[in-house]
């Protein structure tokens, strides 16, 4: 089984994020990066399928500058086989169906059985790259995917409802899947996959230019801090420990919890 | 020329989904301040549905008909959608963002060419334009788009943007017309829903519950969180990267896809406050929310906000408490 993994790379979670100057986009010039969390599954998920399935291959595609290398390392030294580094500096603002035309123009010879993305990214969060790009490949599809069956012909898959419910969808192969975070353990990379990591193919592309370059359907004219809609006690000044013990105070008194 | 605003009346089995209730308000609102006339579009085998929808103010509800809508799948749902979007000729097409429709609008989209502007929390209108927000960074940012090119403009509302409630109901309802439609191959067969086996904790049961986030960094300071329950007689909950690394069992996530609760306190503790989140406890009678980052999006619907180290707060918490009860 031929498996296409789209895996992005996105700000640290516990990055400090600032507004640019000109308030279009936060100030990207000191961020640190990862991988984007629910990808990071659905690589997991990839790898598990093949090792199940009687081997095959693991291809991970990513869209981004140079930095991006990073996430293909990481995915590589975990067991991916190859990959595919779609080379584009300026991908901040790309809406999602432009992203998806260049990785369907990137990807769609390969003639994958199964391609897996993440549900959405953590940056921008469209959650709409994995579904485009199904349709633009012609590829059935489903969403929130908790768990894969991949054992018949085709697939059963496992998608999260809202609030608890959980149902499941008999599909036909090829097919692409958006993976949802937590669906299996993350493996750690080995010593020996970063070895054998580093004589792995990574193939650089340049992004198709016209699907680059379609003006956007959507722009951003301006990004900010949301504004503060209640009211909050903030307790301790800076100081947790005094903040602990006013809680402490507040909950008696106040809220009564006690 | 296309005209109107048309409002995805979303239902699982016959239900109508309060969200869509949501996405009529913001239609309604959006409709008012262009001018602009909004009409509802239900999906299934017959007009039975629509009429529950009627009763809303709107100018019409279309009836999408098909005998392969009769159970929700992406490929049925974009086909018919397509072909109601194309007749209907709408200049907005607002949806609420649900699972299912996360699920199926990005095709029916894709369709005309273009993406959604999706998960919005609010859109305004002036000078004829119509400026969409939406928040990023899982909650930490909003930012303002606007649509570029041809209508129609395809938009999703985040569940709580709006209030089902403010969907105004018409004197007399709507009228109801039917349009079947063609859908062609569907290539997945749903089974029935269904829930995990029965949830060994209840916490919409709970009055205290001490919730815990990435913040907490390892499965062995959940003692330390539990101490704090134990003590106000509360339970233990979590946001979903805990569960989904196996520190806490999944009936003890919070949230969207977890339980929803509103007990009389809840102490978010190392969690940031994404929406996904949020859903599941922002009703809370009393919040308590301890973050080291001042901006954690949690803080805005806290009572009370410590920002500060969690490690340093909850031992000093619970000690106090000790204290003051003696
Ligand atoms: C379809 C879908 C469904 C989802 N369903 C759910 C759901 O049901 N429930 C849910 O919770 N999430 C759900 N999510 C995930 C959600 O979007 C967030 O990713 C998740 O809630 C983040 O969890 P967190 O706040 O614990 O982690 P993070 O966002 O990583 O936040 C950790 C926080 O801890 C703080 N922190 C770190 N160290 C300390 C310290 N020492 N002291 C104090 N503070 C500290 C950080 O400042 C940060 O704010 C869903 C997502 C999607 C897309």
């Amino acid at each position: 089984m031929k498996i296409i993994v789209l895996m992005k790379q996105v700000a640290n979670k516990d990055a400090i994020l600032r507004i640019n100057k000109s308030e279009t986009w936060i100030e990207e010039g000191d961020l640190s990066h990862e991988v984007n969390e629910s990808d990071g599954y659905a690589l997991e998920e990839a790898l598990r399928l093949k090792e199940k399935h009687g081997g095959g291959e693991v291809v991970v595609c990513s869209l981004g500058p140079q930095r991006v290398k990073s996430v293909i390392k990481d995915a590589l030294a975990r067991g991916a086989d190859r990959a595919i580094h779609v080379v584009s500096d300026d991908t901040a603002q790309l809406g999602p169906y432009a992203a998806a035309k260049v990785l369907s123009e990137a990807i769609k010879d390969e003639q994958a059985d199964l391609v897996l993305t993440g549900l959405q990214s953590d940056d921008n969060g469209y959650a709409q790259t994995g579904v485009i790009l199904a349709e633009l490949l012609g590829l059935p599809h489903a969403t929130i995917v908790i768990e894969v069956d991949a054992s018949g012909e085709g697939l059963r898959v496992k998608r999260e409802l809202e609030s608890g419910w959980y149902q499941w969808y008999a599909m036909t192969r090829p097919a692409l899947l958006t993976i949802q975070s937590g669906i299996s353990q993350i493996r750690y990379a080995t010593l020996k996959g970063i070895m054998a990591a580093k004589k792995k193919e990574i193939k650089e592309l340049a992004p198709d230019a016209e699907a680059l370059g379609a003006a956007a359907h959507q722009r951003i004219t301006k990004v900010y801090f949301p504004q503060k809609t209640k009211q909050t006690q903030f307790l301790g000044d800076g100081d947790a420990k005094a903040g602990a013990a006013q809680l402490a105070e507040k909950l008696r008194t106040e809220a009564r919890i006690f | 020329m296309p005209n109107g605003i048309l409002v995805f009346a979303e239902h699982r089995g016959g239900a109508f989904n309060k969200t869509s209730f949501e996405a009529v308000a913001a239609a309604q609102q959006l409709g008012a301040s262009l001018g602009q006339p909004v009409s509802a579009v239900v999906l299934g085998t017959d007009a039975a549905l629509a009429s529950q929808v009627a009763t809303y103010k709107l100018d019409k509800v279309v009836s999408v008909e098909n005998p392969k809508l009769s159970d929700y799948t992406p490929d049925g749902y974009a086909d018919a959608m397509e072909r109601a979007v194309r007749a209907l000729d709408p200049q907005f097409v607002i949806m609420p963002h649900t699972y299912l429709v996360r699920d199926y609008a990005p095709k029916l989209a894709a369709r005309f060419g273009k993406d959604l502007i999706s998960d919005c929390v609010r859109a305004s209108v002036a000078d004829g334009a119509v400026t969409f927000s939406r928040r990023i960074f899982q909650g930490k940012i909003d930012a303002d788009v606007v649509a570029n090119g041809e209508p129609p403009v395809f938009a999703t509302f985040q569940s709580g943007a709006y209030r089902a409630d403010q969907a105004e109901r018409g004197g007399e309802a709507a009228a109801v017309e039917s349009l079947p439609v063609e859908v062609g191959e569907v290539r997945m067969q749903p089974e029935e829903p269904f829930q995990e086996v029965k949830q060994a904790v209840d916490l919409t049961k709970a009055d205290t519950i001490i919730a815990i986030g990435r913040g907490i960094k390892g499965q062995e300071h959940i003692a330390l969180a539990q101490q704090l329950a134990d003590l106000l007689g509360g339970e233990i909950a979590a946001s979903r990267p805990i569960c989904d690394a196996g520190w806490l069992p999944i009936d003890r996530q919070i949230g969207s896809s977890g339980q929803t609760v509103t007990p009389k306190l809840y102490i978010a503790l190392g969690i940031s406050g994404a929406i996904q989140h949020l859903v599941g406890m922002k009703n809370s009678s009393t919040i308590v929310a301890v973050n080291k980052d001042p901006e954690a999006p949690i803080f805005d619907i806290a009572d009370y906000g410590i920002v500060g180290d969690l490690f340093e707060v909850i031992p000093v918490l619970t000690e106090e408490i000790k204290k003051l009860k003696g």
